[in-house]
């Protein structure tokens, strides 16, 4: 609509920034609005249409971006103190290339601190709401960017996902959120948690958003050396195929510590891919039940090594002593919450000399073992299907102090980002309470234009779900 | 596989400073409650019999990654030290080091 000149991308624009003052009062879905910046990007966006050069694909399009992703001299906070006010000097890869598409970066969204989370609670500035039930959380980590799209405020964002970081809230929130097969969009300037199961990925009011989001930041990096040198598929060509002749696996561990109205949701979700031409059966994956225990081994140790950069010295926070180790050790205590901290020394614990083998190597074997059990679903199943997360939103301050409790929200995301394959969660209506549910569909690595494609057949046949009304009067 | 034992408040305060991390004695107590709990539930996998599966430490693994050997701007020197906590003669600053003269 942008490079028609059908809307100026400055309406566009001040459209959202209005949306975001009027309702992120209640929402606190962004730590950072980024108006001045996104106005000159605006502008640029409208002086190149009147030019009549190329606008790019998401020409004057908002985006909202998870506060771990680097923008160059805008504050980059992870949502924690010890790098509250750090100003990266270099753009994320996705950055630039959304800034290549033309899109315009309204904010930096709340996050859980370093993305360790499923409810955005762990925030150091305090939590974000979920829009459709203010006192019901949005997910996490990537609460902020699933809370902005679902309120309105954009209609699209970025997440980063390690064991279900966008696909969880995007469940929670009523929104499409996906995680692209490892290696797919470039890790440059995410700050890492987990390197070796993080993924940046997109959220989306639509499945042809998200494909479109995904097509944009996909592709080989050269300042990513884990960036897959394959050529992405572009997903959006293939979005409208439908489903005919492919098989759908609904997988029988995911359902089994699922909530009734939620599993209900998935056999309505099955009973419409079938009627749309696809071959649906009940698989079973036994493997996928260790999944949560490998994860909250591997990603903690990873995490561990990861964070071990907040030392005080080169950015971030210091808090004087009289010695290094002693500042090290007064800042890192000073700047990190109590979340990190059960991380990095959980980390810590399962890498050190005496448990590595039990823990977490024992792991990493697990992890062969889940990618096995997938690879034996798939010669059958082109996708599987299930919940994304085990119930609706719940209320926040619920389950913020049984550490245990919270990571069983991942249970259903974790096996992907072990195995490294795609996923995406799909609202299908809502549960009993009226909260959004979200569907989830996986798929083999590199399988997006699968998964995209079966996700739109199940997104045409979702049952309405109302918008979030944050302000009196004015559904958003 | 021989099961580790129970995490302990020692375990824990010995992993807190390997970590440079310090803990008030109600963090010790609580963090001990929960990461034992953790712990507990991932034995599951600790007693699993997996002799002979090879581990994997990355799902897509690329090997021999190498860019083109061609100069490429680093980062603005300045920018990057303006971050710092404390900088002193184009260096980052840091208090005394352990073993050194002051």
């Amino acid at each position: 609509m942008v490079s028609s000149g059908e809307w100026s991308a400055v309406d566009i624009l001040e459209q959202h920034l209005a949306a975001i003052e009027a309702g992120d009062g209640a929402v606190h879905a962004f730590n950072l609005v980024t108006a001045d910046l996104a106005r000159e990007q605006a502008v640029e966006v409208d002086r190149k249409v009147a030019a009549g050069e190329d606008p790019g694909l998401l020409a004057g399009v908002p985006v909202a971006l998870k506060d771990n992703l680097c923008t160059r001299g805008v504050p980059t906070t992870c949502s924690s103190r010890i790098l509250e006010g750090w100003r990266p000097p270099y753009d994320a890869t996705v950055v630039t290339r959304l800034r290549e598409a033309g899109a315009v970066m309204v904010g930096k969204t709340n996050m859980d601190e370093f993305a360790m989370g499923s409810s955005t609670e762990t925030s150091a500035f305090g939590p974000t709401r979920n829009p459709h039930d203010t006192s019901r959380v949005p997910g996490g980590s990537s609460g902020g960017s699933a809370a902005a799209v679902a309120a309105g405020f954009a209609p699209l964002a970025l997440g980063s996902d390690t064991g279900g970081s966008i696909r969880q809230p995007a469940a929670l929130c009523g929104v499409v959120g996906m995680k692209p097969t490892y290696g797919t969009v470039s890790r440059y300037g995410l700050v890492a948690f987990a390197s070796s199961l993080d993924q940046i990925g997109p959220l989306a009011t639509s499945v042809a958003d998200a494909a479109l989001l995904f097509d944009v930041i996909g592709g080989n990096d050269l300042l990513d050396s884990t960036s897959l040198h394959r050529p992405t598929p572009r997903a959006l060509a293939v979005l409208d195929d439908g489903v005919d002749g492919l098989t759908v696996g609904v997988l029988s561990e995911f359902l089994d510590g699922a909530a009734p109205d939620v599993v209900a949701r998935v056999h309505q979700a099955a009973e419409a891919l079938a009627g749309a031409g696809a071959r649906v059966e009940e698989v079973s994956v036994p493997e996928v039940a260790f999944g949560l225990s490998a994860y909250y081994l591997i990603a903690p140790g990873e995490a561990s090594s990861n964070l071990a950069r907040y030392d005080g010295v080169r950015y971030g926070l210091r808090v004087d002593a009289e010695d290094v180790a002693a500042m090290n050790t007064a800042t890192r205590s000073a700047g990190f919450g109590a979340e990190v901290k059960r991380r990095i020394m959980l980390g810590t614990y399962v890498l050190s000399a005496g448990y590595m083998d039990a823990y977490y190597n024992q792991a990493l074997r697990v992890r062969t073992r889940i990618i096995e059990g997938f690879t034996r679903a798939y010669h059958h199943c082109d996708v599987l299907l299930g919940p994304t997360a085990p119930t609706t939103a719940f209320a926040l301050g619920a389950k913020v102090d049984d550490p245990l409790t919270m990571y069983l929200s991942d249970v259903c995301t974790i096996p992907s980002n072990l195995a490294g394959h795609p996923a995406i969660s799909v609202p299908f209506g809502t549960g009993d309470d009226g909260l959004p549910v979200g569907v989830q569909l996986l798929g083999p690595a590199l399988s997006e234009g699968t998964v995209l494609k079966v996700a739109a057949v199940v997104e045409a046949a979702a049952p309405p779900l109302a918008a979030p009304v944050l302000v009196e009067g004015t559904p958003t | 596989m021989a099961e580790p034992g129970r995490l302990t408040r020692e375990d824990v305060a010995h992993v807190a400073a390997l970590a440079r991390l310090h803990l008030s004695d109600a963090e010790l107590d609580l963090f001990t409650g929960q990461l034992a709990e953790v712990l507990d539930h991932a034995s599951d996998v600790a007693s699993l019999d997996l002799a002979g599966v090879a581990p994997t430490a990355h799902a897509m693994a690329v090997t021999n990654v190498l860019r083109p050997d061609e100069v490429r701007p680093g980062l603005d020197r300045d920018e990057v030290l303006g971050q710092a906590p404390s900088v002193e003669d184009h260096r980052f600053r840091v208090p005394r080091i352990p073993g050194e003269a002051p």
